[in-house]
């Protein structure tokens, strides 16, 4: 099969699932009669706006590595402002903030559009790490400095240097895997998406145990158990798309479903530290970017790293 | 035409930066004249409150604005006067020709909301609201059934620092709370603390800080 077939077995894999989705959200709706129900109307606009983030991955995969690149970039972007939103900036960050914005994410997708692996891995780590502190401290404003320094370099961090590593798993030299790599990205977010939606689900149903009732109150041990064990047989099955062993997908999968279930309380405990339920309002139903991001947060470097490091050339 | 256009960029300039989104706290817009009053800590605060209502009620909304300021200079003439309809109060009391709250009486009685600020100047402090000025209250006065709507800018003051060039492209809100009215025989004082009260109200809710 080629990677064109693949790609479109998988999508319309997606689509299948998506409409049985949506089929079980009217019944249940109908079922509940009309406003009855805030669980089931927020289980609709949440599949509204899966169709919505499936279309717009698809769009992208259509146009190919750049439209990848651009989509990504933009998440990155939208993400950033929703963290920044949250924090308490001072004036004295305001030329560290641009620098964020308008210099260091275009840098960084730009350095992943020309696969330039050693400056990418370190420019937000490095670079940005001590060059941001320096413009701040220019400003000569010392309330709450190191505080300050510390949540810009945290939002870079999260929203575009981990964000970043999605796309960059295009860039990859994986021997007899060329030209696949966007199925690769598929992969990731299938299975880290699947997890989540799976905790989701299968805590409401089954759920009891709470696993961290002050941090998550959603986060249940037979949800997490259940999604994450359930993505990773996701992942399993999809080795064909992978240059994975059906054994090692299910390997790479059980890693990204931990990672992001890890991902989803770090980002909880973030929300409730700041007093807020979802970091925006961007996405109908799920919240904000970041709130559908989380768990693909702390997965993408872990997978991308480990893909690079026991299969890449 | 020109002033249409210009308005067209303005806010949507204002709105890719900002993503601003509206929140009406319990409350609907409506189309009948309208006192908005708002805390002020930027030029753009009345952009932001005008590009997110609803078009019907934005074109019959017009921003009171200092004259010293928007009526300088053609650019910002064409845009206070022009583009947003502005009235253009003298805030100087010695070359004052006009009475201020007679100018917004008019226009109330014309048909047209009006967006006021009632601190009198942009807040450039760290305290999050300024002591009000007189002038809403004398407009309550001199318009007693009018209603006048608390209005909070959130975060404008962090996309763009007086004094900065480039903005840094951080989430708005604009919440518009429930309206007040002056009742009868209300003290200026008692009424001008209701407003400021109801405003600071909006104001989202601030997390501890270590």
């Amino acid at each position: 099969m080629t990677a064109q077939d693949q790609t479109i077995l998988l999508f319309v894999g997606i689509g299948v699932v998506l409409v049985a989705a949506t089929a079980a959200g009217l019944i249940l709706a109908r079922r509940a009669g009309p406003g009855r129900e805030p669980v089931i109307d927020n289980l609709n606009q949440r599949i509204r706006a899966w169709w919505v983030m499936v279309l717009l991955i698809g769009g992208a995969f259509l146009i190919g590595k750049i439209g990848v690149i651009v989509l990504f970039a933009f998440a990155s972007f939208t993400a950033l402002r929703e963290f920044v939103t949250l924090t308490e900036t001072r004036r004295g960050d305001h030329y560290a903030l641009v620098a964020a914005f308008f210099l260091v994410l275009p840098i960084q997708y730009w350095l992943i559009a020309v696969g330039w692996y050693g400056l990418y891995s370190i420019l937000i780590p490095v670079y940005a790490f001590l060059f941001m502190p320096i413009v701040a401290a220019l400003r000569g404003d010392t309330t709450r400095f190191m505080e300050r320094v510390a949540v810009a370099q945290w939002a870079l961090m999260l929203a575009v240097y981990c964000v970043s590593h999605v796309p960059a798993l295009i860039t990859l030299d994986i021997p007899g895997y060329e030209g696949r790599g966007l199925l690769l990205i598929a992969f990731l977010v299938v299975v880290v998406q699947s997890s989540d939606v799976l905790q989701y689900v299968l805590g409401k149903v089954y759920g009891k145990r709470k696993i961290t009732p002050l941090l998550s109150p959603s986060k249940t041990l037979e949800g997490a158990v259940g999604g994450i064990g359930a993505a990773t047989l996701i992942g399993a099955a999809l080795w064909w798309i992978t240059p994975f062993a059906p054994h090692q997908a299910a390997s790479m999968a059980l890693v990204v479903a931990l990672m992001g279930f890890f991902g989803g309380l770090v980002m909880s405990a973030i929300k409730r530290d700041r007093g807020v339920k979802d970091w925006g309002q961007m996405i109908e139903g799920h919240g904000g970017v970041l709130d559908r991001l989380d768990s693909v947060i702390f997965a993408a470097p872990v997978f991308f790293h480990l893909t690079r490091y026991y299969f890449a050339a | 035409m020109t002033a249409k256009v210009l308005a067209g960029l303005v806010t949507f300039f204002a709105r890719s930066i900002t993503a601003v989104r509206a929140e009406w706290r319990g409350y609907l817009p409506d189309l009948k004249p309208r006192i908005y009053f708002a805390n002020h800590v930027s030029h753009g605060d009345f952009v932001l409150i005008w590009a997110v209502l609803p078009r019907a009620v934005r074109i019959r909304t017009r921003p009171v604005a200092g004259a010293d300021y928007w009526g300088k200079g053609p650019l910002r003439r064409l845009i206070g006067r022009r583009v947003f309809n502005a009235i253009l109060v003298d805030r100087d009391a010695e070359t004052k020709t006009a009475d201020p709250v007679q100018q917004m009486a008019e226009a109330l009685d014309s048909g047209a909301s009006l967006i006021l600020f009632p601190e009198g100047t942009r807040n450039a402090t760290e305290v999050p609201l300024l002591p009000f000025k007189s002038g809403l209250y004398r407009l309550g006065l001199a318009r007693p059934g009018v209603e006048m709507v608390p209005v909070w800018v959130a975060n404008l003051n962090r996309v763009m620092p007086k004094g900065e060039l480039i903005p840094v492209p951080i989430l708005c809100t604009v919440s518009f709370g429930m309206p007040l009215r002056l009742r009868d025989g209300e003290e200026k004082m008692a009424f001008l603390e209701r407003a400021r009260a109801a405003l600071l109200a909006l104001r989202p809710r601030e997390t501890a800080r270590l």
